[in-house]
């Protein structure tokens, strides 16, 4: 097996991770950790790609992942204000029950 | 660079003695001799450093107090004889805070507790691997050395987070939130401020900015960034952030004595309280090597006949004339409030950093004016800096009354 | 080589996945972070020192005080009402369909042929260059990226501002 896999097993198993945790957990802030780590796994797979694919000296690689990252901690910024606004409404941050535009 | 430059042989004595016990020692370990020597190198400098700064503070603050500091411990084993000014004081705390009782709190977060002082000891000196101390003297030499430096000082925020939630009291969770706060606030104008000299040096590693300063013009007058305009207003805008960042007077608030008790170190004693204050000193030292390094030269001598003292001693003089200077302004300002705190960062030092950086791009673009267009280009780049700083600040305090000054009567 | 990156993967992982499980929010979010610096390791050690660095710096340094922030205003760090899973079933179908996922991903992995060549000596970008790529043919993402920043930026603070009126100025 080359590192090459290797590396994309472990991205796919962080997304896998990150995937149960948004599903299964019914707290706010953890939905909102499980999608941040299912941005870094794809953020690991671009530099997987990067270092063992061909033309890494165009840094695409890299560049899309400093992107990645920004706009992970912009997402990450105003999900947590949102997480802080839905606490002010209903005193808890059950997500089960942040239903009101429902039905 | 003229001579007396890199061969000049105080200047590689350290150098020697590290490939000289490199090569005493057996082949298979000499690369990790080699790493091991800078470590112990760094950690015995700068161990030394930081005792003798808190000696020179207390007794600094004292004279700044019209008292004399500490000057009543001797040498040990004399019961009458010469005090050495209280210069062995550093060891006499050293011993205290080793024999003293570690007191945990029973409802405290046993393992986050001890964490918190060994991750913020370990970040802070991680710090110190990228300031170039001399000419050859840096211990890695990174291509991206400033943004390594960011980051190693952006994780020991989360260590102060631990220690006041781990210490389950509710004031020392509190300022900690407020420490953070600080924290977070400042870091922005100190990364603002240093992006001028990125933009001009071109480049991120520390050793290339300091090569950048190596200039005299009229053979005597250094090229250091702090003696052109946006150099100025940078470091300044750079030593307010510093201050703010290591917790020091006057933005000591998270561990003002007159506050939550020593806000999220309460729950500390002995040798975990030491450690704290031993990274608070060493982060101070480290920004203090930084500030000298983007902005006051470096390792470089101001004028080129100076260059005949070892390039390690300019560094060690500069490091020492800022941390006075450092010491000095906790003697002589007040301590400012919380909320003035994060008025002055995020309403005054943002939005001065970011002028300060198309300052510097204008400095960078108009670097071909010469002769009598010179003074055009100082001039407007002056301009650029002051009158903005003038007009916030008015505008900022011009709901308050203006301020009157009652000394006491003399 | 190879036994760092296993090394790597294992503390990764790990942390993710008790980070995912506990039930004290803190911890949770500890270990993520910790699962964040093993991933500046690994950027480290696949040759990408500036993406390494900005991880830490962007991911250690300051989403990690907004999780924290964020778990302490919304008063959910302390013991007595411990963050359960909502139902063993919702679990269940939570794990049955990201095996699926996983499943699916690893089978194209393994199953793909790439054409790699492992002898390859990791390739260094220096920042230099990084930064004329990122002003040249880039330079439409990095305006994006900024705009984007701001109104992010702002559009948080809104949303979790107090809005109750201005207090009168105190004294200066």
């Amino acid at each position: 097996m080359s590192p090459l896999q290797l590396c994309l097993i472990l991205s796919s198993l962080l997304f896998c991770i990150g995937l149960v945790a948004v599903m299964s957990r019914g707290n706010a802030i953890l939905v909102l950790l499980g999608v941040e780590l299912m941005l870094n796994a794809a953020n690991i797979n671009f530099i997987a790609f990067w270092r063992y694919g061909p033309h890494p000296e165009a840094g695409t690689g890299i560049i899309f992942v400093l992107f990645s990252i920004a706009a992970a901690a912009a997402e990450a910024a105003v999900g947590f204000a949102l997480v802080i606004a839905i606490y002010r409404h209903q005193q808890n941050i059950r997500l089960q029950e942040a239903n009101r535009l429902k039905g | 660079m003229n001579a007396p430059g890199t061969d000049y042989y105080l200047e590689r004595a350290p150098l020697v003695l590290r490939d000289a016990i490199v090569q005493w020692s057996p082949v298979p370990a000499q690369w990790l001799v080699h790493q091991l020597i800078t470590i112990v190198a760094i950690l015995a400098v700068f161990g030394t450093f930081f005792a003798f700064t808190t000696i020179a503070e207390r007794k600094l603050l004292g004279r700044l107090q019209n008292r004399l500091g500490p000057n009543r411990s001797g040498l040990p084993w004399w019961k009458k004889g010469p005090k050495l000014w209280g210069l062995t004081q550093p060891f006499a705390d050293a011993v205290k805070t080793l024999t003293k009782e570690d007191i945990v709190p029973a409802a405290a977060d046993k393992l986050l507790h001890f964490l918190a002082p060994v991750l913020v000891v370990t970040f802070s000196l991680l710090t110190f691997a990228v300031l170039p101390f001399g000419r050859n003297l840096i211990p890695v030499d990174l291509d991206a050395a400033l943004l390594y430096f960011f980051a190693a000082g952006a994780a020991t925020e989360l260590a102060i987070f631990m220690a006041g939630w781990a210490s389950r009291n509710k004031y020392s969770l509190l300022a900690a939130m407020r420490a953070l706060a600080q924290v977070i606030s400042y870091e922005l104008p100190l990364l603002l401020s240093v992006v001028p000299v990125v933009l001009i040096a071109g480049t991120l590693s520390t050793q290339d900015i300091v090569l950048h300063q190596g200039h005299w013009t009229f053979g005597f007058l250094p090229h250091w960034f702090v003696f052109t305009p946006w150099g100025a207003a940078g470091f300044v805008i750079f030593l307010v952030s510093a201050l703010a960042e290591s917790n020091r007077s006057p933005f000591d608030l998270p561990e003002a004595e007159s506050e939550l008790i020593a806000g999220h170190l309460t729950e500390y004693s002995g040798f975990k309280y030491a450690l704290f204050f031993m990274s608070e000193y060493f982060g101070l030292t480290a920004l203090s090597g930084l500030g000298v390094t983007l902005f006051l030269g470096g390792w470089q001598a101001p004028c080129p006949f100076l260059q005949f003292i070892p390039s390690y001693l300019w560094f060690m003089f500069k490091l020492v004339g800022m941390l006075v200077f450092f010491i000095w302004v906790r003697g002589t300002l007040l301590r400012l409030r919380i909320d003035q705190l994060t008025r002055l960062s995020w309403q005054f030092l943002v939005p001065l950093a970011l002028i300060n950086l198309g300052n510097a791009a204008f400095w960078a673009l108009t670097a071909g004016w010469t002769g009598p267009l010179q003074l055009v280009r100082w001039g407007v780049s002056l301009a650029i800096i002051v009158v903005p700083f003038v007009l916030i600040g008015r505008r900022l305090s011009g709901t308050r009354a203006p301020r009157i000054y009652r000394y006491a009567a003399s | 080589m190879t036994l760092a990156l296993f090394i790597l993967a294992l503390l990764i992982l790990g942390s993710a996945a008790v980070a995912m499980a506990l039930r004290n929010l803190i911890y949770s979010a500890l270990l993520l972070i910790g699962s964040w610096a093993g991933i500046a390791a690994f950027y480290l050690w696949a040759g990408a020192e500036f993406v390494a660095f900005a991880q830490v710096l962007i991911y250690v340094g300051a989403i990690s005080m907004v999780v924290l922030f964020a778990v302490l205003l919304t008063k959910q760090g302390h013991a007595p009402e411990p963050v359960e899973f909502t139902s063993l079933s919702r679990f269940i179908t939570g794990l049955i369909a990201g095996g699926g996922v996983a499943g699916v991903l690893l089978g194209a992995i393994l199953g793909m042929p790439l054409d790699v060549r492992t002898a390859q000596a990791a390739p260094s970008l220096t920042v230099k260059e990084l930064g004329a790529r990122l002003m040249g043919p880039h330079t439409a993402s990095l305006l994006v990226i900024g705009l984007l920043l701001t109104v992010a930026l702002l559009g948080a603070v809104l949303l979790a501002s107090d809005k109750r009126p201005d207090q009168p100025e105190d004294a200066p």
